[in-house]
């Protein structure tokens, strides 16, 4: 029995029993660094807590290659790491786009893009409504921004000053064209910080410099897709 | 003294936000003026989320996640057809809830054309699984319909309409209002005054329902022989699944009237595409006549 509360050197090893795959490398993954510095250091929220009303709500909006994220909760014992061995096989409960009803701790159900943002704003508002101080973080891509129902999301929350929300745009520059001036100048209303999505202290403050009287966005640079 | 189901809808839901503080209510921006009274009250849990319909399903997906309750009211062309994913993963991909509360219904907006008629409304949710539907025929069966399914945690659509019958019937299951021998006409909503008005001296029982999702099949059952007319408000044929379902071990004759698939590409008056889609009572006698 492994302990749950591994650092992220047993991140390699999780993923390679996710892909089968000896040669990948951690930054293959665009994501693995944001995800493990929120689960790590930024999110209150443990295996006992998944359904604690106050807990703080992680959805990831970019459903697709969920490898890191199963890793990253396997990592912090949310699911058996025996699950990884099977990824979306028949009697599976982790598949290429994670589904909220089988995997504890996974709080939304993605796949499709841009939906993410739009159930993050309802959570916010649901845990404001009911008083809970707990936080929303919604993961989404530079790409999955193309998708005009975040855009929505980003101007409601803006303009009414959501601030229990942290959006994080994991920026590989895979949007087919672009994001001319910046990720960040789309959110409109929003605090922002754009860092290295690699560097875990920089990734650390960003995600938690919000000012709670605005939402949030942290746009996390990585290597680009092509 | 309620003027229609829409003011129905209001003043019940107004007292739901009042009475649960489980209750939320998402909008975007259609009725957000009758509704102000109740945002001044409760500010955090009457949203309007401007003219977002996708935002507006979102949200309400989001809420149910933190155990609130949400309704969500727009057009039928907009709560249901243009937020369709939204319904389909925020909502039921989610194993969350909702109350989409529309208007509009299939033609009431005649005269603003084609992009403000949801004559499929309730087919596209029949591609779902887990959504009941409720059709009110009128205003007074809104109210028991919407408090009923907001103190639930499933997925509701309560269809309004500005088409009602005179008189309010019991609102669930199949029941008879005209009993008669040579078949069973169901009239969903507001189709029941049309109905009995179109089968007047026909020797048929006329039986109503106002809540076609699920569709009370034991009473179908119990109540056809071998011939079922079936009058709907929106797509004509959307319930001949179930009727085929339920008769499945009987040799029957389904005759299905509804709205049609055809864009008119007409304005007018609600009556008019009525009596167009060969729906008002001389259209319905025609054609119930003709297959008798």
């Amino acid at each position: 029995m492994t302990t749950t509360t591994t650092g992220a050197e047993r991140l390699p090893a999780l993923l390679r029993r996710l892909t089968g795959d000896e040669k990948h490398s951690p930054s293959a993954y665009s994501t693995l660094d944001v995800l493990w510095v929120l689960y790590d250091r930024v999110l209150r929220v443990t295996p006992a807590t998944v359904d604690a009303p106050d807990r703080d709500r992680f959805l990831l909006s970019k459903g697709h290659g969920p490898a890191a994220y199963y890793a990253v909760l396997a990592a912090k014992g949310f699911v058996p790491e025996a699950w990884l061995d099977d990824l979306a096989g028949p009697d599976s409960r982790l598949g290429h786009h994670p589904d909220r009803t089988l995997v504890p701790g996974v709080e939304i159900g993605s796949g499709s893009l841009g939906h993410g943002l739009g159930l993050a704003v309802g959570t916010a508002l649901g845990l404001r409504a009911q008083g809970e101080q707990a936080r929303v973080y919604v993961l989404t891509g530079d790409a999955e921004l193309d998708e005009g129902a975040n855009h929505e999301a980003v101007a409601y929350a803006g303009a009414t000053g959501l601030g229990n929300l942290t959006a994080v745009v994991v920026d590989n520059a895979s949007a087919t064209h672009g994001w001319p001036g910046g990720v960040a100048a789309r959110f409109h209303g929003w605090s922002s910080a754009v860092v290295d999505g690699r560097d875990h202290d920089a990734l650390a403050a960003a995600l938690t410099g919000h000012d709670g009287r605005r939402p949030h966005v942290v746009v996390a640079r990585v290597e680009p897709k092509w | 003294m309620v003027t229609g189901m829409r003011e129905a809808f209001v003043d019940t839901a107004s007292g739901l936000l009042a009475g649960d503080p489980r209750t939320a209510l998402v909008l975007a921006d259609i009725s957000a003026d009758a509704f102000l009274p109740a945002q001044r009250r409760h500010p955090e849990r009457v949203l309007n989320v401007g003219i977002r319909e996708q935002l507006m399903v979102g949200v309400a997906g989001g809420l149910a996640l933190t155990g609130m309750r949400p309704i969500v009211h727009s057009y039928a062309p907009f709560v249901i057809d243009r937020a369709y994913e939204q319904i389909k993963l925020d909502l039921g991909h989610q194993d969350a809830g909702a109350v989409l509360v529309s208007i509009g219904a299939s033609y009431d907006a005649a005269s603003a054309g084609y992009t403000h008629m949801s004559p499929g409304d309730v087919a596209l949710l029949d591609t779902l699984d887990g959504w009941t539907v409720h059709v009110p025929g009128h205003r007074d069966e809104v109210a028991g319909l919407l408090r009923a399914a907001a103190a639930g945690d499933d997925r509701v659509y309560i269809r309004l309409s500005t088409l009602e019958n005179r008189a309010a019937h019991a609102p669930r299951g199949l029941t008879v209002v005209r009993g008669g021998g040579r078949a069973l006409v169901v009239a969903v909503g507001p189709m029941l005054d049309p109905v009995l008005a179109a089968t007047a001296g026909l020797d048929v029982t006329v039986a109503y329902t106002a809540t076609p999702r699920p569709l009370d099949t034991a009473a179908l059952r119990a109540l056809a022989g071998t011939d079922v007319v079936l009058v709907e408000p929106y797509l004509a044929g959307t319930s001949s699944r179930l009727v085929a379902e339920a008769l499945a071990d009987r040799p029957h004759r389904l005759l299905a009237l509804g709205v049609g698939r055809a864009e008119l590409r007409r304005y007018g008056s609600p009556k008019d595409h009525a009596r167009w889609h060969g729906l008002d009572a001389a259209g319905l006698r025609a054609s119930i006549s003709g297959w008798l």
